[in-house]
């Protein structure tokens, strides 16, 4: 067991935990920030992605002991009020369905766009093949990536 | 179908689930035991308006993706005149006595609410009008409802529904038949595309799963399952597990049949989710693996192979196949194959549970909260209404979250560690321990004549029933033959038969049921038929599609000829059917009917390489009767397409040694965004019924791929998950 300091949406936390736990299993059971969701514990689906440093990683591949110094954002914490280009596309385009992998669509694609501001399809697949949906939303995804792009 | 009462009514009470999915039980029986059970005050049940003048529309069916909150609240809303924008939607409480039925399953929430939820919002608006020209002794037919507020139009005075609430509330309720409903041209929110009510709160990380419900002081558990079914610990280390910092209790838990179907196996509760995972690892438990040991997929498929070579019970007997085979002037036959298949949602079971002295507390994302709440009052010895059961949302269903064993192991946890606990299932959990789809082997002889007319239909299914795993006493092959039994073209010599295979594999019920390989066969089978005639698949199934005057249904859930016709056209239309494609490239078509609602779906595909084949694009068409959200119906549309291609293309659950192979999304991959085709809806414009909308999307979509790789010069592709390499 070990304290570790973390940076998360901006505010610091302290937390006491066993050093190898997952990120993800630290914020949602020890901090409460269950946005960032569990499907896999295995890097297979991408519902755990977080920023670290603004890249897109899966949370429940990270031990909480590597974060170290960089900063880590949650879907809590990618817009201040929901208002993120993508967030209001992915109301325009009505994505969701059951919702549960979407914290983690959203925060891949956030990565995605910050990084290339208007992607091709090719790109929004390359960059969103490892976030399953098993409701089966993919058009709509893509579609709202696109509105978003266009809009930021 | 012969109606078997006494089941039905042990089936409501002790089970549900062959009641509510839909599939054992005449869905208008269903209805009749509704219509029996009194009709709440909707004040009470559905409308809740404070003083204040804030109202609150109350669904008493599962969210879990389907947009079913948005619908019954827009039939609630529509008729009750309130600003659907400012209400405030809330999910039902588990009070089995106020909603007589709040399973959701068998894609039957709208069928089974459009009209009572329109009677009950008409009664709130009926109910206010009759207040305010009390309160203004002015004659009732001179005032009018409209967004929460009755008008009096002749006086200009305004009264809103938080000031008529209490004396609205208090008058005889009108008889709910006799409540007059708005004509439909004049809905202004059914029929209308509304955007969704939980889409905000599920684009923000605001939205609660079970598995976000949170307690103070809460716990955490995972339990060890043996992965053979049926079979037990032999031995674990408990001492060792317990020794981790933060570990609070070990304990064995027994497996428990009959109507709840759990592993059993050993329980780590602990402070974390992750600890609890860790500790388990610890407990190094060894298994003994029980008699299911020597079950695999390929002793199974041999069983099932013959068994479809059997003749088995008769379903359906028309003229005389045998000898229509005989003097025919073209023969086909056909094996399909279908394994099992998991549900997988993304969000794994879980349940959270604080089991108190006397009472419980349970948050379950279920589809069966009444399930829930009987099988935990059980096993924690309570009467049923002290066991508090929240739906809260769910990450995905598919029948999985129907069941109610992972709430049986949350209660055997709950109850010896009597804090706040959440039980968790890893995806290896659920991966291993869910309950299948089942496996199932067709074989199919048919003829056609020298005019190219098919004269034999001849079907015979082998399965691992559903039946027989929930109910062994009972007819295997009820909920098994649906759509085999109903095939709608006008042959004149029929024959479908049923043979069940034994499995130690649990199964249930998985979006689209027996429809998810009934009519895989149906939709392949009869495009094999086309071909063996020379004709044009589509002329081939129209001109089969035969509605003589006084056409009745022959079962209840016979297709009407003439929808599925409709749509069979829509989709050849848009798809343009007649339009050559390039070499390699084939268009594939298949309509099928289910849950009341009636689908065409065209795919189109190019076959890439020996090895490799893709779906360019699918064409649906949709005739779901009246509709409510057009948006949550293209929603549906295009999340079924893709739920049945990761069937048809990707996935399957086998066996060995008793345990299931697979164990997460490596090994069960779904479909995944570049596989996944544009997909095109059109929807039929109707005035009948509400059908189904969850569900009945999902069968057309193998068999359409299937025909469109033989359209593209493929092979027939009969097994499932199709085997890539064999297309070209």
């Amino acid at each position: 067991m070990a304290s570790i300091r973390l940076l998360i949406n901006n505010t610091p936390h302290e937390v006491y935990v066993d050093p190898d736990t997952p990120l993800l299993w630290v914020l949602r059971d020890q901090l409460n920030l269950t946005g960032t969701k569990y499907g896999c514990g295995e890097g297979l689906c991408g519902a755990c992605t977080v920023h670290l440093n603004g890249e897109a990683v899966r949370s429940c591949q990270i031990s909480v002991s590597s974060v170290g110094e960089r900063k880590i954002t949650t879907i809590e914490g990618l817009s201040v009020d929901s208002s993120h280009p993508l967030q209001l596309a992915w109301i325009a385009e009505q994505v969701p369905q059951c919702g549960y992998c979407q914290s983690g669509q959203i925060m891949a694609a956030a990565a995605l766009l910050a990084q290339t501001r208007n992607p091709t399809d090719e790109q929004i697949d390359a960059a969103m093949l490892g976030n399953l949906c098993r409701c089966g939303v993919y058009q709509r995804i893509r579609h709202a990536i696109h509105r978003a792009a266009k809009g930021a | 179908m012969p109606i078997n009462r006494r089941a039905f009514i042990a089936g409501g009470a002790v089970t549900g689930a062959g009641l509510i999915i839909g599939v054992r039980f005449p869905r208008s029986l269903l209805a009749q035991e509704i219509k029996k059970k009194p009709v709440p005050s909707p004040f009470i049940a559905y409308i809740h308006v404070k003083p204040s003048g804030q109202i609150s529309l109350i669904v008493a069916k599962s969210e879990m993706g389907q947009g079913i909150r948005t619908g019954l609240a827009m039939c609630l809303a529509e008729e009750a005149e309130v600003d659907f924008n400012s209400m405030s939607i809330e999910q039902a409480e588990t009070r089995p006595d106020l909603y007589p039925h709040l399973g959701t399953g068998g894609s039957g929430s709208t069928e089974e609410n459009f009209t009572p939820l329109r009677q009950a919002g008409a009664t709130v608006r009926e109910l206010m009008i009759t207040a305010a020209a009390t309160k203004w002794s002015v004659p009732r037919k001179d005032c009018t409802a409209r967004k929460g507020e009755v008008l009096h139009r002749a006086s200009s005075r305004r009264a809103s529904y938080g000031e008529l609430v209490e004396a609205a509330s208090n008058l005889a309720l009108p008889d709910p038949e006799k409540v007059p409903l708005k004509d439909p041209s004049k809905f202004e929110l059914i029929g209308h595309p509304i955007p969704r009510v939980d889409i905000p709160a599920k684009s923000n990380g605001s939205a609660q799963f079970g598995i976000d419900v949170r307690v103070p002081e809460m716990l955490f558990a995972v339990v060890a399952r043996c992965p053979a079914f049926g079979g037990k610990p032999a031995h674990f280390d408990a001492a060792k597990a317990k020794a981790m910092p933060g570990v609070r209790e070990v304990f064995e838990i027994p497996a428990i049949g009959e109507d709840m179907h759990t592993a059993g196996g050993v329980a780590v509760v602990a402070d974390s989710t992750w600890t609890a995972i860790k500790a388990r690892e610890a407990l190094q438990t060894s298994w003994d693996n029980g008699p299911s040991v020597s079950e695999s997929t390929e002793a199974l498929h041999e069983a099932l192979l013959a068994a479809a070579h059997h003749p088995g019970k008769s379903a359906r007997n028309d003229g005389d196949v045998e000898a229509a085979l005989s003097n025919s002037a073209k023969r086909v036959e056909a094996v399909y194959e279908l394994p099992f298949l998991a549900h997988a949602t993304m969000e794994p079971m879980n349940i959270t549970m604080h089991a108190r002295a006397g009472e419980c507390e349970v948050w379950a994302p279920t589809q069966s909260p009444d399930w829930v709440q009987r099988t935990v009052a059980k096993i924690l010895g309570l009467p049923a209404p002290k066991v508090n059961v929240h739906t809260t949302l769910m990450g995905g269903g598919f029948g999985r979250r129907y069941m109610a064993d992972f709430a049986a192991e949350g209660a055997q946890v709950a109850k010896v560690v009597g804090k706040p606990v959440q039980l968790v299932w890893t995806r290896e959990d659920d991966m291993t321990h869910d309950l299948y789809r089942p496996a199932a082997c067709h074989r199919m002889l048919g003829a056609v004549d020298a005019a190219g007319r098919p004269t034999a239909w001849q079907h015979t299914l082998a399965s691992t029933s559903i039946a027989a795993f929930w109910h062994p006493k009972d007819d295997a092959g009820n909920g098994e033959v649906g759509g085999a039994r109903e095939m709608p073209y006008a042959i004149p010599n029929v024959r479908v038969d049923y043979n069940p295979v034994a499995s130690s594999v649990p199964r249930a019920w998985w979006r689209s049921v027996e429809h998810s390989f009934n009519g895989f066969a149906v939709e392949c089978f009869i495009d094999e038929l086309a071909a063996a005639a020379g004709k044009d698949p589509v002329g081939f199934r129209k001109a089969l599609l035969v509605k003589p005057a006084g056409w009745k249904p022959r079962y209840e859930y016979s297709p009407d000829p003439a929808r599925l016709r409709g749509v069979l056209e829509l989709a050849a239309e848009k798809s343009g059917w007649s339009n050559p494609l390039p070499k390699q490239r084939g268009r594939g078509i298949a309509a099928y009917h289910s849950f009341g609602s009636y689908f065409c779906e065209v795919a189109e595909v190019t076959i890439v390489d020996a090895k490799t084949f893709r779906v360019d694009r699918v064409i649906a068409a949709v005739d779901c009767g009246q509709i409510v959200n057009p948006e949550s119906v293209r929603s549906q549309t295009e999340g079924a397409i893709i739920f049945g291609l990761s069937a048809a293309l990707k996935n399957q659950i086998t066996i060995k040694n008793g345990a299931v192979e697979q164990t997460n999304f490596d090994g069960y991959d779904p479909i995944r965004i570049s596989e996944a085709p544009p997909i095109e809806v059109h929807l039929v414009q109707s005035k009948e019924d509400c059908g189904g909308m969850g569900e009945p999307g999902v069968p057309a979509i193998a068999p359409a791929v299937a025909n469109a790789i033989f359209a593209a010069g493929g092979k027939r592709l009969r097994r499932l998950p199709f085997q890539i390499g064999a297309a070209a």
